[in-house]
Order: C-alpha cells, then sequence, then structure tokens
C-alpha cells in the first residue's frame, strides 16, 4: 500500500495523534502545536539530523532518536519533553556556544537569530563549558555578501540550499572533526566563487550571523525564509 | 572452472610441493617485509641456485607466521623448524643445517604454546601458502566451498548454514551474521528477485590503533576473502562487490589485486562463475585514511565518491545501502569464516566456542607482551590464557595492569578479571567490547587517564564533524584529560568530564561518538583512584605525566 494512504496512531507526549506512515515524528508534532527544537532543519531541505536538538525517547527503543528523520509507527509512544532530554538540549547548545565566537552584542543577526532564540527558548542563561575562542576568519570578498566562519554551527543549511534548490552547489564543508568549515567552490574567495550565483538563498535560510548581507550593522540583518516551503509547492506542481 | 578441474589444479599443485625434500617459507607480510625478509628471500634463493639445490628444496613466500616479534621469521617444513630473526647472511647457515641439526641459535623453541595453544580457521593458510598464487590456495580446498554452494545449494539453504554456524559479525559488535545476510536477502520491495541489484561490501578499513588482523589476512590469505564473498553474494543475491581497504596497506592492495586478477582469470570470479549463471564482480576501493570510514555509513558514502560522513541509521545498509540498494557489508574475518563453515558445516562451527559465541576470534596481540603478533583463539578461552600463555606474559618482570580491547570505542580489563573468558556478552559486562580484535597489554608503567587521554585525542582528530556532541565534545573532554595529566584539574572537572562522557555517548549520530567516551568510562571505573591521585595529590602513580 501507498504510505502516503496508511494511517497510523501514536502517541506524543500522552497525546493521541493519527499521521500518515511516511511521517517524520517531527511533522506529525509540528502538524499539532508540539515544539522540538531544532537547528539544522528547515522544512523544504533534505533532513541531515547533525544538530541532535530535536532527540525525542521512544518507548521500548533504548537510544534517543532524532524526531526529524524516524518515521512514525503505529503505537509509537513518543516523549518530546522530558528533564533528560530538557539537560541534553541546553548541554548541546552550550556545546555550540564554547565552538566558536558567538558575542550576541555585536552580531548582525542580533535579535534575529535562531540560535539566540533557541538560548531563550531553553532557558540557558550561562555556558558551564570553557570556550574553545579559535582563531577563524571572516570572508567578506563577496560583493552582496559576507561568511563570518566566528558565527557558524555547521548546521549545512547554505550547503542544502544551495546543491538541492538553486542546483549550484557553491557550498560544502570540509576538513573534518572540530576543523570542519563550511566553504564556497575550491576554497577560493566567495566572491571569486565561479558557481556562485549570488541569489542569496544561503544568506537567507542561515541561522546564525554566520552568512549575512553587506551594509548591516549590528542587530540590523532580517531574513526571508518562507520562500522555500514556495518553491517547493510550486515544483511539486510543475510535476 | 569445473568442480574437476578444480580439484585437479589442487592435485597437480600438491604433488609437485611433496616432490621437494625441503620446503622454505619465509614470512612475507608487512611486519617481516620492514625487517627486510624479502632480501632473505631472494638470498635463499640465490643460494639454492648456487648450490644446485633447485629439486630438492623449494623456498618461497608466504603470509603471516604469527609472530611478529620474532621477524623475520623462516619456516622450514616438514620438519616444522621455526628460524626467528634471520637476516639475509644467514641463507648459507639454514641450507646447509637441512639435512642437520637446527641452528640452535636462531631456531624457536618447538612446541611454543603461542603455536599449539591456538585454533586457525580463519588463518589456517597463513604462512602456508603464496598468497600471489592462486594454486596454493585451491591446493587448500579453496574455492572448493564456492563450487559445492553453486552446484548443490540455493541461497537460502547457504544463509541457513551461515544463521546455524551462530556466526557473529568479526567487526566487534557481534551482529548476527546469518540474520544480516536473511534480511538483505529479504530486502527487495515490490521487485522481484532477480531484478533487485544488490551490492556485497568488505569492510577493510582497519583503524584501530595497534590492530593489524585485517591487513594481515588480506596480505597472507587474499583468497579466502574473496571466496567468502562470493558465497555471501549467491546467499543474498547480488553481482557485484567492493572491498573498502585503507591505502595506508599497500600490500594487501597489490596481492587483492593479483588475487582478483587471478580468480576471474581461473573462472571463480566474475562472470559465469564455475560454469553456472552466477555473475560476482569485485573491485577496490580505496580509503583515504579516515578512521570514521571504518562505519558502514560513512563507508557507504565513501564508495559513492561523497565526504565519508555517517547518516542516520535505519534505514540500515541491508535496505538502502550503496546507491540506494540493498547492500551485504561484513568484516574481513567475518568473510574469512565462511568457507571454512561452507566445507566442514555449521555443526562443526558451532562447536568451537561458547554457548552465545561461536566460532574462532583473531587477535593482534601488541603493547607489554612477550610474543606481539597474530593469534587466532576460540572463543570462550580466558584472557590470561591469551596474554600468558600464548602471549608470553609481560616482559623485563613486570606487573600486568591492564588489557585494552576495542580501540577507542572498546575500554580496558583489569587484572582481577583476567580469568573471565573472552565472548562478546562477557567483555560487554566488564566495560569493554569484543572489537574488531586490537588487544593492548599494558604494564605497571602504564599511566591509565594518559591512556584515556591518548584514546580520546584519536576520536577527536577522527570525528568527521558532523553532528555537535561528537565534534566539540570530543574536544572539550580532550582538554579536560589534558588538564588532569598536567595536574591541573579539580573535582569539578572530573565531574564535568562524567557528565560529558554521558553527553556524548548518548546524544552522538553514529558509532564513533557514541562509543568514544568508552575508554574513559571503563578507566574511570577501575582506575578512579589514579584520576584523584592526578587531581589532588598531583601525583601520576605510574610516573608517566609530567605534573
Amino acid at each position: 500500500m501507498n504510505p502516503q494512504a496508511q494511517v497510523t496512531t501514536l502517541k506524543i507526549d500522552d497525546r493521541e495523534i493519527s499521521a500518515h506512515a511516511d511521517q517524520t515524528i517531527l511533522d506529525v508534532a509540528i502538524e499539532n502545536g508540539i515544539e522540538i527544537p531544532t537547528l539544522c532543519h528547515l522544512e523544504g531541505l533534505s533532513e541531515v539530523g547533525a544538530c541532535r536538538l530535536c532527540l525525542v525517547e521512544i518507548q521500548g527503543t533504548p537510544k534517543l532518536q532524532p524526531a526529524c528523520v524516524t518515521r512514525v509507527r503505529e503505537g509509537m509512544e513518543v516523549v518530546t519533553h522530558s528533564e533528560r532530554l530538557q539537560k541534553y538540549r541546553r548541554f548541546i547548545l552550550e556545546l555550540f556556544f564554547t565552538e566558536r565566537n558567538h558575542i550576541c552584542s555585536v552580531c548582525v543577526a542580533n535579535g534575529n537569530c535562531e540560535l539566540q532564540d533557541m538560548a531563550t527558548t531553553l532557558g540557558m542563561d550561562h555556558v558551564h563549558y570553557p570556550y574553545l575562542y579559535p582563531n577563524v576568519p571572516v570572508d567578506a570578498s563577496h560583493d552582496l555578501f559576507g561568511l563570518d566562519q566566528n558565527r557558524c554551527i555547521l548546521c549545512t543549511r547554505c550547503v542544502r540550499v544551495c546543491a538541492e534548490i538553486e542546483g549550484a552547489h557553491t557550498w560544502d564543508v570540509r576538513g573534518h572533526g572540530i576543523d570542519s568549515r563550511v566553504f564556497t567552490d575550491f576554497n577560493e574567495p566567495w566572491g571569486e566563487s565561479v558557481t556562485c550565483t549570488s541569489c542569496g538563498k544561503c544568506v537567507n535560510v542561515c541561522p546564525t550571523g554566520a552568512l549575512f548581507k553587506k551594509g548591516k550593522s549590528v542587530g540590523e540583518m532580517s531574513r526571508k525564509i518562507d520562500f522555500l516551503p514556495y518553491l517547493k509547492k510550486m515544483r511539486e506542481e510543475m510535476k | 572452472m569445473t568442480r574437476e578441474e578444480l580439484d585437479a589444479i589442487g592435485e597437480k599443485e600438491l604433488a609437485a610441493s611433496q616432490q621437494v625434500k625441503h620446503r622454505l617459507n619465509v614470512c612475507l607480510a608487512a611486519g617481516c617485509m620492514s625487517l627486510q625478509s624479502d632480501a632473505v628471500l631472494a638470498s635463499l634463493q640465490k643460494n639454492i641456485k648456487e648450490r644446485g639445490l633447485e629439486h630438492e628444496c623449494h623456498v618461497k613466500g608466504v603470509g603471516c607466521l604469527g609472530l611478529c616479534k620474532a621477524g623475520p621469521l623462516v619456516a622450514v617444513e616438514p620438519n616444522g623448524v621455526m628460524y626467528q630473526h634471520v637476516t639475509a647472511n644467514e641463507a648459507n647457515e639454514i641450507l646447509e643445517a637441512l639435512d642437520a641439526e637446527p641452528l640452535a641459535q636462531l631456531a624457536l623453541e618447538p612446541a611454543l604454546p603461542f603455536f599449539n595453544r591456538q585454533t586457525k580457521i580463519s588463518l589456517e593458510n597463513s604462512g602456508v601458502i603464496d598468497p600471489e598464487r592462486i594454486e596454493e590456495y585451491i591446493a587448500q580446498g579453496g574455492y572448493a566451498a564456492l563450487a559445492q554452494v553453486l552446484n548443490e545449494l540455493t541461497p537460502a539453504q547457504v544463509v541457513e548454514q551461515v544463521t546455524r554456524s551462530g556466526l557473529r559479525g568479526r567487526g566487534g559488535a557481534g551482529y548476527p551474521t546469518g540474520l544480516k545476510w536473511s534480511t538483505v536477502v529479504k530486502a527487495q520491495g515490490a521487485q522481484t528477485r532477480e531484478s533487485v541489484q544488490k551490492y556485497v561490501i568488505c569492510n577493510a578499513d582497519e583503524g584501530d590503533p595497534g590492530a593489524f588482523m585485517d591487513r594481515s589476512m588480506l596480505e597472507s590469505d587474499p583468497h579466502r576473502i574473496l571466496e567468502g564473498m562470493a558465497i555471501a553474494a549467491y546467499a543474498v543475491g547480488a553481482n557485484q562487490g567492493y572491498i573498502y581497504v585503507r591505502a595506508e596497506y599497500p600490500l594487501a592492495i597489490k596481492r587483492l589485486k593479483i588475487a582478483i586478477r587471478q580468480a576471474e582469470r581461473a573462472g571463480v570470479l566474475g562472470s559465469a562463475i564455475f560454469a553456472s549463471p552466477f555473475n560476482f564482480h569485485v573491485e577496490l576501493r580505496m580509503g583515504a585514511g579516515a578512521f570514521v570510514c571504518g562505519e558502514e555509513t560513512a563507508l557507504i558514502a565513501s564508495i559513492e565518491g561523497g565526504r565519508g560522513l555517517p547518516r542516520i541509521r535505519p534505514p540500515y545498509p541491508a535496505e538502502y545501502g550503496l546507491w540506494g540498494k540493498p547492500t551485504l557489508i561484513n568484516n574481513v574475518e567475518t568473510y574469512a569464516l565462511v568457507p571454512s563453515i561452507i566445507r566442514n558445516g555449521s555443526e562443526w562451527f558451532a562447536n568451537i566456542g561458547t554457548e552465545k559465541s561461536k566460532g574462532t576470534k583473531v587477535f593482534a596481540l601488541a603493547g607489554a607482551v612477550q610474543n606481539t603478533g597474530l593469534v587466532e583463539v576460540p572463543m570462550g578461552i580466558t584472557l590470561r590464557e591469551i596474554i600468558f600463555d600464548i602471549g608470553g606474559g609481560i616482559p623485563d618482570g613486570k606487573k600486568f595492569k591492564a588489557v585494552q580491547t576495542g580501540g577507542p570505542s572498546g575500554g580496558c580489563v583489569p587484572k582481577q578479571f583476567l580469568d573471565k573468558a573472552v565472548d562478546y556478552e562477557t567483555l560487554t559486562q566488564l566495560g569493554t567490547i569484543m572489537g574488531s580484535g586490537g588487544m593492548i597489554v599494558m604494564d605497571e608503567t602504564s599511566c591509565m587517564v594518559d591512556v584515556a587521554r591518548y584514546f580520546m585525542e584519536f576520536c577527536m582528530t577522527e570525528s568527521c564533524g558532523k553532528c555537535v556532541p561528537c565534534r566539540v565534545g570530543t574536544v572539550q573532554m580532550y582538554n579536560l584529560l589534558t588538564k588532569i595529566t598536567q595536574g591541573e584539574a579539580t573535582l569539578d572537572d572530573l565531574a564535568l568530564l562524567e557528565e560529558l562522557c554521558d553527553l556524548v555517548r548518548n546524544t552522538s549520530l553514529c558509532g564513533l561518538g557514541q562509543a568514544a567516551p568508552n575508554p574513559v568510562l571503563s578507566t574511570l571505573r577501575y582506575f578512579r583512584e589514579e584520576y584523584v591521585a592526578h587531581i589532588q595529590d598531583k601525583k601520576c602513580p605510574a610516573g608517566v605525566c609530567k605534573l
């Protein structure tokens, strides 16, 4: 049977909920107004399950599962908010903050930043791990946009939107482990990239101030990300 | 190639080898090669020629003879003498002693427990055959299992044989091999069996520090792996296989290439194998040195040409693997055991080992142990037997402290558990894992905090960087461990370290991150006082750390 036609019922946080068999826990939670924190997820892009904030508990499974890629099953019992999950989420968020130099007061995205919002949502008011203070560069070679590695959380939204939606695949990640960096083409400065179409999609999907429009000062950066579901829908209709 | 032709090749080869009076086997695996065993071989060949002994004395290069610490090794058949630390200059003396008493100064003691306490299955041809000649493998019964499978068994019967043998994955996690095969058989979606493209992959991306089982097996007996893969391919319905091997193993790669070419030419690999409708082609893929590519989904991404990044499972490769097709992926040693299971029957295999862990396991003995080298032992043997009987104990009169298994994903076992049996469940209970077979013995001069720091540094540099707990968590843990070994840490730091262990273990995306805290957790479990000594007394009990 077509999985879209198959209907299942499950429990999320003790609420009885119905879903299509091909939906993820996150899809169903969003539909039903249950908030699960996410950073790398963005509607319209493929899922990578990398930020680990959407981990949920599933009864009968010892391991925590990411809601963004885990499909619903008949009779599944999901817990999205437990003390343990909230603790892990806060610690993971703290690791993000220690990894690069996130200084909101001098950031273009101040007040318009998903990382900052997440800290507020999860009640993270301080960081109890040592900061790593890496020495990472800023690339301001592009005419319209800039890349500030200090703010990057490696969610790879820019990589995915560029490859999957724009079709240019200008962005990718190089290096590994703590030395991972987003970069353009064969690591030329962004301004010299031959594949970049300057469409600005990457800047609009970036959750932090890592990718920004030039000419914006502290707290002035705003973005438009509702183009994604629209583009996705239009393309599906064209098919 | 038919079954009769195969037998004829084997018989001819055996007859030829029995015609000569003496057979000298020179180890040409990487360990002895690095000690110039190839020069020993050349010198022996030259001397034989000069003496005109070609018809009564045959010398050849073979795979690993096991006792790596005594290399270069030369074994003399049929009288069973083994010479150690042989140099090219000693070729003459060895040849002179062939018809007389063995050279006392070079010969290893006869009947060493190192050799006669082992049970060799996957290593049965190691050190016996020339790995660059398919005829020698055939003479030892090679490819007979494949011929038997193709002529007499249905794919379902092969899967049943493997299931009944109780074989579990030798890559470390111990997943039942028969079950894995049967899931790949079943994975076919709406299409019929014939129309689904499936793949078989051999994981030879051995990366644990101190482990060299896969390398040695590939260098010593490459045809065995090919035969195992072909049997697996027939069982699951695949026609294409890949061996993912690290580029750091040039000798293994060279011998695999030779083996694949020879097997295809002989008609035991490639198209219409044994004149049956079964096709199976094998290609090599070389890894660029990333440890995480030993993780199956990262390995598949790497074969596909992408970055070696793991992805979330499920779907498992059995369902959605290489290029989205059902894929069977097993470790080198798992495939190496398959031909023997088919030849000797599943009951024979299931009679070796323990209730839940069947058969034998190959270990690479390394570290503070007399007999470093490669050993194959039945499951259920105790750690004491491996380290003290086979391994010969700790050198220089030092005391045993702990043994580390499973590499950076494993843990250490202290002396009070030396009499525990080596099987998957017991090792897990002890806070470590079977792992792929690395076994590093440590004496009293090892600092356990420093050991934990070493493995954490390994995980930190090998993290792929995809998920944040592993990417940043391993750096934080490494920094804390460094702080402890420098005597600058407080008990709060220790608490923070334990909290991070819990976080990284439970929230990382793949096995690398989930297992990265294991060396810390296991050293904390058994040697907590050493951590505390570094922190409170500013002392390193083993005298390793400069505080």
